[in-house]
């Protein structure tokens, strides 16, 4: 067993490039527990952050600083009744939900976490998430028609008829990015989502700062258009609770509407972690190409440990600022050991970048490497996530004239002109 | 389970996966034509245009099948959802679903059928002969050409597309511009 193991560490395949179907399944049940965390998490920091950002506190009850409030949220919904509407379509209602839920999970399967970190490496990567993250708007609209009632119906045509729009500016913004990867010495570009981060390392710089402005003009685009694809503020027609209640969602509750708020945030890191990779380069590191010394090798490679002990000096900060009442007795304790645990992990990253520093191509360095690599994707997706909570707390939703309006009036004659720009200087530049 | 990495490619395309794509999408073919409500049958058709699209990677044509889940399934479902959802559908679904024109399309369906029949057992022949030419088809065990098969196809549809066929491709857009046209026409009175 321990051997299987470590021939799967040292190798550099993805477990669906190598045909092993036992790997992909452990990759799979990763990323599935992984991005339910990364909900969760995100439900606490936009509960937290939303409060500060209007000068409240937020939950502060459940746990200290309300870190539990998550947990106590998913209990009470599992608890509560799920009421199916008697004159709904019982079926289709039910049903609903876990195609939303499915459709935002499936992508998972090619987002590259690193050179080797994703379940496989399809041939038309980008082309499979963007069809499959389309698919999540069926459940959206079959959830509004079969409740059987006014405000869903309209919410999800609303939700319909926006996300169909968007999806055109943001492929050819896409198809721009693409388009960048054959500028190479073959002239051949690709699709599959590790190829595309593969081919900004080749050609030394991310497709963001690419042709200055047109990569950024097309990352632009994308940025606008996740935010209308994933049915966020403020472009949350199809759940605006000052004209529909709650939009397509209204007749649902309990366990079933969790699982529309899991898939709204799954699809959330999935468009993300679309415009990370095809834009902002991926797993790579700030300055890949110029800073390749092995000092400065190891000064990245401290970056996770850092992180961490960040969090923890954070947390540790947070309990000595606990107030000495005795009430707060169990959460100070409470975020002591959350503190120490944070720590602990800390020391770990630290100890595995000292160690794979040391040594060359040994267990260490590859592990070192992985790490690397996981930690500065999810952390740029981490800044995307947290993007998505400023917007919302930011601007005030649009009418969906103007919504309509910016999508085909504006965003795609843009998009349009920045690929044929991009074409032509592609042309001339190789 | 105690090896290492399996360097070959794991084939595809066994035969469980095909009959069980096959009978879905025979399944929610059936079940477009016999649902009375027109919601029921757009989602059996999405469910048999997904099947197709695992067929079409079974015959390692992931292009294809990723074009049909953003195509169909993705865009013209959902406008097709959006439409049925607009229109009056309670008094369509009271309406006789089987009008006088039946005998023709029976007539068309059968004559597809025989199209498709010809061509399974005109291709059984042209697999055969392909198989001397050392060329493949997905039956093939050959997993080293499946795999450069598989590497770069998208980059041969594109050559293909826009040098051999280009007049084809040409044609064909604008038909669809043509379309665009009318359908704006035929909505906007003043223009």
């Amino acid at each position: 067993m321990p051997n299987f193991i470590m021939s799967y560490l040292g190798s550099t395949l993805t477990p669906g490039e190598a045909g092993n179907q036992f790997w992909a399944l452990v990759y799979v049940l990763v990323i599935f527990a992984g991005v339910s965390v990364a909900v969760i998490a995100m439900n606490w920091i936009e509960r937290k952050a939303l409060a500060h950002f209007q000068i409240r506190l937020g939950p502060m009850r459940v746990g200290p600083h309300g870190l539990l409030q998550p947990f106590a949220d998913a209990l009470k919904l599992m608890l509560k009744e799920d009421i199916i509407p008697s004159e709904a379509d019982q079926f289709v209602f039910w049903v609903a939900p876990l195609i939303g839920l499915l459709a935002a999970f499936t992508v998972y399967t090619v987002i590259p976490f690193g050179p080797s970190q994703a379940v496989s490496d399809m041939n038309i990567g980008i082309l499979f998430m963007l069809g499959v993250s389309s698919l999540g708007v069926l459940g959206i609209v079959v959830a509004g028609w079969a409740s059987n009632s006014n405000y869903p119906l309209i919410g999800a045509l609303r939700s319909s008829a926006q996300m169909v729009s968007y999806e055109v500016a943001m492929g050819l913004a896409v198809v721009s990015a693409i388009l960048m990867t054959s500028l190479n010495s073959t002239g051949t570009g690709t699709l599959s989502m590790i190829g595309i981060v593969q081919a900004q390392q080749q050609q030394g710089v991310w497709f963001i700062f690419k042709f200055f402005p047109l990569g950024f003009i097309a990352f632009a685009i994308f940025a606008i258009a996740m935010v209308a694809e994933t049915n966020r503020a403020p472009f949350d027609m199809a759940e605006a609770e000052s004209e529909l209640t709650a939009g397509y969602h209204t007749e649902y509750s309990g366990f079933r509407w969790s699982l529309f708020m899991l898939s709204e945030y799954a699809a959330m890191i999935a468009v993300s972690s679309i415009a990370v990779t095809l834009w902002l380069g991926g797993w790579m590191r700030p300055f890949p190409n110029l800073l390749h010394a092995p000092a400065w090798e190891f000064v990245f490679s401290l970056f996770p440990a850092l992180t961490f002990g960040g969090l923890a000096a954070i947390a540790f900060i947070g309990t000595v600022r606990m107030p000495s009442h005795s009430f707060f007795k169990i959460q100070r304790i409470g975020l002591a050991v959350f503190g120490a645990l944070l720590g602990l992990v800390a020391l770990l990253l630290l100890l595995i970048a000292i160690a794979g520093h040391s040594a060359d191509e040994t267990l260490a360095s590859r592990f070192k490497e992985s790490i690397g690599h996981v930690y500065w994707f999810v952390l740029k997706v981490a800044v995307f996530m947290y993007l998505f909570i400023w917007y919302r707390a930011t601007w005030p939703r649009y009418r969906f004239d103007q919504l309509m309006k910016i999508g085909w009036k504006v965003m795609l004659p843009i998009s349009l002109g920045v690929l044929m720009i991009t074409a032509i200087v592609g042309v001339i530049f190789s | 389970m105690n090896s290492a990495l399996n360097p070959g490619m794991a084939p595809v395309a066994t035969p469980f996966f095909f009959y069980l794509l096959a009978g879905l999408a025979i399944m929610g073919g059936i079940l477009v034509i016999t649902r009375s409500n027109a919601v029921h049958s757009a989602l059996s058709l999405i469910v048999t245009l997904l099947s197709v699209a695992g067929l079409y990677l079974m015959l390692y044509a992931p292009f294809v099948a990723g074009v049909q889940i953003i195509v169909y399934a993705g865009g013209i479902m959902v406008l097709f959802l959006f439409v049925i959802m607009l229109v009056n559908v309670e008094r369509a679904s009271k309406d006789r679903r089987f009008n006088r024109i039946w005998p023709i399309g029976l007539v068309a369906a059968c004559t597809l059928m025989g199209l498709f029949v010809s061509a399974f057992v005109k291709g059984s022949r042209i697999n055969d002969m392909f198989r001397d030419r050392g060329m493949l088809l997905p039956e093939s065990s050959n997993t080293q050409q499946v795999a450069s098969l598989l590497y770069g196809e998208v980059d041969r549809m594109g050559r293909y597309t826009l040098g051999q066929y280009t007049f084809a491709f040409e044609i064909a857009s604008l038909l669809l511009l043509v379309a665009i046209l009318g359908a704006v026409i035929m909505t906007k009175k003043k223009i």
